[in-house]
């Protein structure tokens, strides 16, 4: 899996010598079309499988065992669970990696950048259910942050790695017009660097985005709950009514984090790079 | 031959700061883990209100050298005065806030809009949201672009011209007395090139800047620059003079070499055509008399002589052969081609003698009337005397001291002559 995850379109890099303009334009032109379709296709399929599944489970007879799974509380519930996972893992996987990215951008830091880089990758490395099970046997207990703090290691590297990329990819001549024009260092980097590594930070985020509600899906291993408690429960009980409802809804729901990814990266990103 | 300050105008406009004096003293960077100085020993006077240009090979260090200025690079030792200030004493931020910075491509930040970029070092400095505004429309309307059309634009939709004409308005936009570019016209095409260089030629008139402009086109240099500095390896100054004397008189060969083979070509464009002697020929009104205009022409060598409308605009050249079967001077002659401005440079003159292949080419005055004629003699007779006037510049070549730098060329240099 490519974690250098490079932003929507391309970046208007200031060196593109004027001949090559009008071909990047046109490819970025082309994605950004494509871009737009899947933009309005993605959330209509969520939709379509989200109901689709619903109705078909709801339309049967279901037994008890599959009323009591299968029931709108019990699916609003575990929707919601993996949805608070997804988002605590996203908050951890930001807050640290956001500013140790920046850090290890910073002039004499950037020889501890390949050490932290190095962790991360091995977190990425590492199978998720791995990670989640020595977490359990290292700390002999269970629940949200059982689930949650293992994941969040496994889906760091893209935002760890994506922020380093982006500041390394701010052109040195910005940030010698910013120095040479009286802006502190801490001024550059708030009101230069940073806006200009915001892009592929977003698009790290995407990636860690869906890494983390996939993942999320295991967390019912260490009882934090989730989408992932119908599939178990389905394959346990050999239920393929309640198997292939959770495992529905947790690809829309990836989906749809993916979704609010994309919009994310249109819209948050600074506007005079778009 | 001409003086600087009437050739570029250093008039300072009141509304605006005006230049100050740099000082550089014995300037050295040395660089941690290398055997020679990237500058040694470098001592230059930079005269307030004037544009002097660095110009050497690449790798000479003249970009080290400005970039000491505004202490993006810290000397090694040395001392560095601007305006009578101490550079090294002062917070390098709030410095960089008093020198306009203005760099190759730009450097203009792509995530802001124009309006913002402009308004860059005013807003670090905490003027109000007001004064900001007004100051960048005024800057914006100062480098030539409409501020309603330009404001709101972020820098990718705009040409390689126009984000560095941004760039020169955000360099001034906090009315620093001193500038520094370092090729900020290097990436543009060479037709842009020469409108901007116009541009910062007529902005500098108004504004009076002391400016240091890096660049390692000769030309340019000469285009631009009241003094040219030349420098070497190390940037050791070769020769810090006028361009005028650098091109009449290279102080040695590597200068030599600089100046290119074409260094009277390049001299005939720093003289313009109303600071010649210009020669006079017979001329005659439309609704003169043919006899008179005939005997005027007999009289004297040059068997040509002009034809004016009654505006005293040059109209056709006549010989005594075109008189000798006409009884009006109405419809008689060849028709004037080339016509040279006073306003033109001696290479246009060049230009238009070698175009028309005539010995001699009508000068006119701003209203188009006639002034008198410019031939080929007059621009070697020009170059003889550059030459003679900086012959004796530099007669210790080998100890360029900073007290014969203090004074670059200047005391020797005789006033201007025009009339015979």
């Amino acid at each position: 899996m490519s974690t250098e995850t490079s932003p929507r379109g391309s970046a208007p890099g200031a060196g593109v010598a004027a001949t090559d303009v009008a071909v990047v334009d046109h490819t970025a032109a082309a994605d950004r079309r494509a871009e737009r379709m899947r933009l309005l296709a993605q959330p209509v399929l969520v939709l379509l499988l989200t109901g689709g599944v619903l109705a078909w489970a709801f339309s049967r007879d279901l037994n008890a065992t599959q009323q009591a799974s299968i029931s709108v509380a019990n699916l609003a519930t575990l929707t919601w669970q993996h949805v608070l996972i997804t988002v605590a893992v996203v908050v951890i996987v930001v807050a640290l990696a956001v500013p140790l990215g920046t850090l290890l951008t910073r002039p004499g830091w950037t020889r501890l950048a390949p050490v932290f880089v190095g962790i991360a990758n091995i977190g990425a490395a590492a199978p998720a259910i791995g990670l989640l099970v020595l977490f359990y046997l290292a700390t002999r207990t269970t629940g949200f942050w059982i689930g949650v703090l293992p994941i969040a290691f496994y889906s760091l590297l893209p935002v760890l790695r994506n922020t380093i990329l982006g500041y390394q990819q701010v052109d040195p001549t910005l940030i010698d017009a910013g120095r040479g024009q009286g802006m502190s260092a801490r001024t550059v980097l708030r009101r230069v660097e940073f806006p200009m590594a915001v892009p592929y930070i977003l698009a790290g985020l995407r990636t860690s985005l869906v890494l983390a509600v996939g993942t999320a899906t295991l967390c019912f291993l260490v009882s934090a709950g989730g989408l992932g408690v119908l599939i178990d429960t389905g394959y346990k009980l050999r239920d393929n009514v309640t198997l292939v409802v959770g495992a529905v809804l947790a690809v829309s729901l990836a989906l749809l984090v993916d979704w609010l990814g994309a919009l994310a990266e249109v819209y948050l990103g600074p506007k005079g790079l778009r | 031959m001409t003086d600087t300050a009437s050739r570029k105008g250093t008039a300072a406009h009141h509304d605006h700061t005006h230049g100050v004096e740099i000082v550089l003293d014995d300037v050295v960077k040395r660089y941690p883990g290398q055997v020679d100085a990237a500058v040694d020993h470098v001592s230059m006077t930079i005269p307030a209100g004037e544009t002097v240009v660095f110009v050497g090979p690449s790798g000479c260090g003249k970009t080290t050298t400005m970039r000491m200025i505004n202490r993006l690079i810290e000397p090694s030792s040395g001392r560095i005065t601007i305006g009578g200030k101490d550079a090294l004493s002062i917070d390098p931020d709030q410095l960089r806030r008093g020198i306009g910075y203005s760099i190759q491509q730009a450097g203009l930040f792509p995530h802001l809009t124009v309006a913002k970029n402009v308004a860059t070092v005013p807003g670090l400095i905490g003027w109000d949201r007001k004064h900001i505004a007004e100051r960048t429309d005024e800057m914006l309307d100062l480098v030539g672009l409409d501020p309603d059309t330009y404001r709101d634009r972020y820098p990718r939709q705009l040409s390689g011209g126009q984000q560095q004409r941004v760039g020169v308005a955000r360099a001034l936009a906090a009315d620093p007395p001193v500038l520094l570019m370092d090729e900020p016209f290097g990436a543009v095409d060479p037709i842009t090139r020469g409108l901007l260089q116009d541009e910062l030629m007529r902005l500098q008139s108004e504004l009076g800047k002391t400016i240091v402009f890096v660049t390692h086109d000769f030309n340019e240099a000469v285009k631009l620059g009241d003094r040219i500095a030349v420098l070497g390896s190390q940037s050791h100054i070769m020769q810090y003079d006028t361009p005028e004397a650098i091109l009449a008189n290279p102080a040695n060969d590597m200068v030599a070499g600089f100046v290119g083979a074409d260094a009277s070509l390049k001299q005939l464009t720093l003289s313009r055509v109303r600071d010649v002697r210009l020669i006079e020929c017979p001329t005659a009104h439309e609704d003169g008399s043919v006899d008179e205009m005939r005997r005027a022409l007999l009289a004297r060598r040059r068997q040509w002589g002009l034809i004016l409308d009654a505006r005293n605009r040059p109209v056709r050249w006549v010989s005594p052969a075109h008189l000798a079967t006409v009884d009006s001077l109405r419809d008689v002659g060849d028709p004037v081609g080339e016509i040279l401005s006073v306003q033109s440079t001696l290479q246009d003159a060049l230009e238009a003698l070698l175009a028309e292949s005539s010995a001699s080419t009508v000068v006119t005055g701003r209203r188009g009337e006639y002034v008198g004629l410019i031939t080929i003699d007059t621009l070697v007779e020009n170059l003889r005397q550059l030459r003679d006037e900086h012959a004796d510049d530099h007669d210790d070549l080998s100890d360029p001291g900073p007290s014969a730098l203090d004074e670059p060329g200047g005391a020797q240099r005789a006033p201007e002559e025009l009339a015979p």
